[in-house]
């Protein structure tokens, strides 16, 4: 039973981990394709249109890939957590279903319109229909956020003696205090990544000499759109639902934080690794205060550590939560410092010439993918060992009839398949940049 | 209210097997038929823009199922592990050798991605007739071995076949003779199906090839349907129980019957929109055919201590079946828009238009 877990956990992890590589880009660039569609049709510059064209393709690219790697996620919720189905599924399948009503359905037509029917609709229309597909990745984001908030924090159920949960209030699930900022956070985290790929392409042309019109769209309307989300993401969001977590999931904010022990005027720690045999950090970098005050407004607050509480109640993996939260948090603040330096360049009209900073921006690329990724694994791993926080555990979620051996079978034809698709998408999004967004002959 | 949400479901998975099951068949119909790289690509222009929108019904109807019916969709998807896996790794092997075939321009890289959606595109349309016969047949709910139950009365695990391939036994695969003459006729009603739209959409130089192989496959057809008639009745002795309880439902075999006899019309219509029709009310009546013989049971028990999941004893509550049914009207409506304005842009033949 233990094995079946594991594998189970481990596909889960692995499929859902690789699948949010493409949404996180496609909910972004969504955005930035209906900017650059709407510039061409405010100003007439063709030059927004190409941009349009161009990432329309690389978004084409992705969004196959998001879909095709998200359907495995809603068939292990039947295939793999059974039992989490049988006893949630009249809450959460709610916003699942929602999610294939209204947002794929909406994504996929129009897509398909965005992508093949410029000639057919005329220039007001084809920007009509990349709005309602960007509105349709928005949408999706959605409603996922909003599932994965009742697991965090139910809403709007009774809980039957047979252990099943039962919807008795709909509007609660949109208004749990823990959707808005989550989903608000990941919104805007997915623009960032968004903003580091324009960015880094243009840097990439700007370096090589080529395409030098277009290089100045990308690298002004990544470094806009870079430095507005990623300071957004900070403050006020990522500071609303670091709160939040404060104050609903006490036990996982102290892990998160890598504070073991209650304080009055707690420390902010930069660096430090747990040592969960002494339960304590070892080698760390810390700010008196800065923690309680961050937390509770006050200097001297007293924040309650981790011993606390009772160990049964720890998230599973505290090491793995404080790294993740922390790389995380890192991450993000290069960002804003990255985006800031780039931004007086740009300013200044430097920019497109700052060799060193354009060499930055073109290998920081994948740093927004980790970054939020470690932000879904703080999110997640934060919640273990619950499957519905304090109802219901992940032990009692699993399919009890499917053995580990199905699992591991299934899980390495993922990996197999999923390491074809990631190369696939690389070489094929390569091919793209190589060609570049002005190609000679215009036949593709 | 149960009863409504069958309705609904019945009606999505309907549309999916419909709309899908043209671009399966339109994937088959690519392996087998199309030698010259005009004729691929009139194939892949015909449904290139619809067949993601497509496959959401799907989607959408398995997240409805999760939600009306949760018990059902545990059961089912825990219980068929393996084959819906693999019916996962096929609709990703569909969709990225159609999206990516066209992006590379080499004749080896073409062909692989070509292979790669026609083999993907047939194993799916193989794979979706083996589980509609798992699901007529019935499955060993709660394991029952000797006579103990193993699992809970809602769960069970079928393998990928059972020593003997015989429907009969009381704990069947999901492979047997019954369920591989299912998987059978849905390899040949949706190569038909493909090939129907193809001669809508296109105006491609195998479109005679096509009707003369719509046809031949359509005798095929009605051989394989009597063939599964006698098995069904073997397998089911109460098939039609609920068709003469309630005689109006014979309307259903009827569609079937007027779907089949158009099919074999193929050759002498005029207008090419109307095989397709035919072959499209031909599923459809297939179909609800076959869920009205079960009803109202979803999935059947080949032992005799555990009963049936039904309808009834797998649903949510009254309050979850009450909203649901709020944004599903609004949603449908909303569907409905979205699919008349795309196929209303991408209306008459696609293979002589440039998209790009």
């Amino acid at each position: 039973m233990q094995d079946a877990l594991f594998y189970d956990r481990l596909q889960f992890g692995f499929t859902i981990t690789f699948h949010y590589l493409f949404p996180q880009l496609t909910m972004g660039l969504s955005l930035l394709l209906v900017l650059f569609k709407g510039m061409y049709l405010k100003t007439g510059n063709e030059k927004y249109n190409k941009a349009a064209k161009f990432w329309a393709k690389v978004f084409a690219i992705n969004f196959v890939m998001g879909v095709v790697t998200g359907i495995p996620m809603e068939f292990q919720f039947g295939t793999n957590w059974a039992r989490f189905s049988e006893l949630t599924g009249n809450v959460i399948g709610q916003t699942l279903a929602m999610e294939g009503m209204y947002s794929f359905f909406l994504e996929s037509t129009f897509l398909g319109l965005f992508l093949f029917g410029e000639k057919r609709l005329g220039q007001k229309l084809h920007f009509v229909a990349g709005l309602l597909v960007a509105i349709g990745t928005q949408a999706s984001g959605l409603l996922i956020i909003a599932t994965h908030s009742w697991m965090q924090f139910p809403v709007g159920y009774e809980l039957l003696e047979s252990g099943k949960f039962v919807l008795n209030n709909f509007g609660a699930l949109f208004s749990n205090p823990w959707l808005w900022p989550s989903y608000l956070h990941n919104q805007v985290a997915s623009l960032v990544t968004a903003a580091f790929v324009i960015g880094g392409v243009g840097a990439f042309y700007a370096l090589s000499n080529k395409h030098k019109e277009q290089a100045s769209l990308y690298l002004k309307t990544a470094v806009i759109t870079g430095l507005i989300s990623s300071v957004l993401l900070a403050f006020p969001l990522g500071d609303w639902l670091a709160k939040m977590v404060a104050t609903y999931q006490p036990v996982t904010f102290s892990a998160m934080e890598g504070h073991f022990y209650t304080e009055e005027s707690a420390p902010i720690v930069l660096v430090g690794q747990p040592n969960m045999v002494e339960k304590k950090l070892d080698n760390r970098i810390i700010v008196p205060g800065v923690l309680s005050f961050l937390t509770y407004k006050r200097w001297d607050a007293e924040i309650k550590g981790l011993t606390e509480y009772d160990e049964t109640l720890w998230p599973t993996n505290v090491p793995g939560l404080y790294y993740a939260y922390h790389i995380m948090v890192g991450l993000g603040t290069i960002f804003i410092a990255l985006m800031a330096v780039a931004a007086f360049l740009l300013w200044r009209k430097k920019l497109i010439t700052s060799k060193a900073i354009l060499w930055i921006m073109m290998f920081a690329i994948p740093f927004p993918y980790i970054a939020n990724t470690a932000g879904w694994y703080t999110s997640e791993m934060g919640r273990q060992p619950w499957l519905v926080y304090n109802l219901m555990r992940t032990t009692d979620g699993i399919s009890e009839v499917v053995s580990s051996g199905n699992t591991l079978f299934t899980f390495l034809g993922f990996i197999g398949l999923y390491m074809l698709l990631g190369l696939l998408t690389l070489v094929l999004v390569g091919k793209l940049i190589n060609d570049g967004p002005e190609p000679k002959t215009e036949n593709a | 209210m149960e009863i409504f949400w069958l309705l609904v479901l019945a009606f999505m998975l309907t549309t999916y097997i419909v709309l899908d099951g043209l671009d399966f068949g339109a994937g088959i119909v690519f392996l087998f038929f199309s030698k010259e790289e005009k004729d691929k690509e009139a194939i892949i222009k015909s449904i290139g823009p619809f067949w993601d929108g497509n496959e959401v019904w799907l989607i959408a109807g398995g997240g409805v199922l999760f939600a009306i019916f949760p018990v059902l969709y545990a059961s089912a998807f825990s219980g068929l592990y393996l084959p819906l896996t693999l019916v996962l790794w096929m609709l990703i092997f569909r969709a990225v050798g159609l999206e990516l075939r066209h992006l590379i321009d080499n004749k080896l890289w073409k062909q692989i991605w070509g292979a790669v959606f026609g083999i993907g595109s047939f194993m799916l349309a193989l794979l979706f007739g083996i589980a509609l016969g798992n699901v007529v047949r019935g499955v060993n709910l709660g394991g029952v071995e000797n006579g103990v139950l193993h699992y809970s009365p809602t769960n069970f695990f079928t393998p990928l076949w059972a020593n003997d391939f015989s429907p009969l036994n009381t704990h069947p695969g999901v492979i047997d003779w019954f369920t591989v003459i299912l998987g059978v006729i849905s390899v040949i009603t949706l190569t038909i199906h493909g090939a129907n739209w193809i001669i809508f959409k296109t105006n491609s130089g195998i479109n005679d090839t096509l009707r003369k192989w719509s046809f031949r496959l359509s005798i095929a057809l009605v051989v394989m349907m009597v063939v599964s008639f006698i098995a069904w009745i073997k397998v089911k002795p109460d098939a039609f129980a609920n068709f003469i309880e309630t005689p109006v439902l014979w309307l259903s075999i009827i569609t079937v019957l007027v779907g089949l006899g158009g099919m074999l019309r193929v050759q002498s219509f005029k207008k090419d929109g109307l095989p397709f029709l035919f072959s499209s009310l031909f599923i459809v009546g297939s179909f609800v055919s076959t869920l009205l013989a079960l009803f109202p049971k979803f999935l059947p028990s080949t032992n005799d201590q555990v009963p049936a999941l039904d309808i009834y004893n797998t649903s949510t509550t009254e309050y979850g079946m009450q909203v649901s049914m709020v944004w599903w009207f609004i949603a449908i409506v909303l569907v409905a828009g979205y699919f008349y304005n795309l196929h209303r842009t991408f209306r008459g033949k696609l293979d002589e238009v440039d998209y790009h």
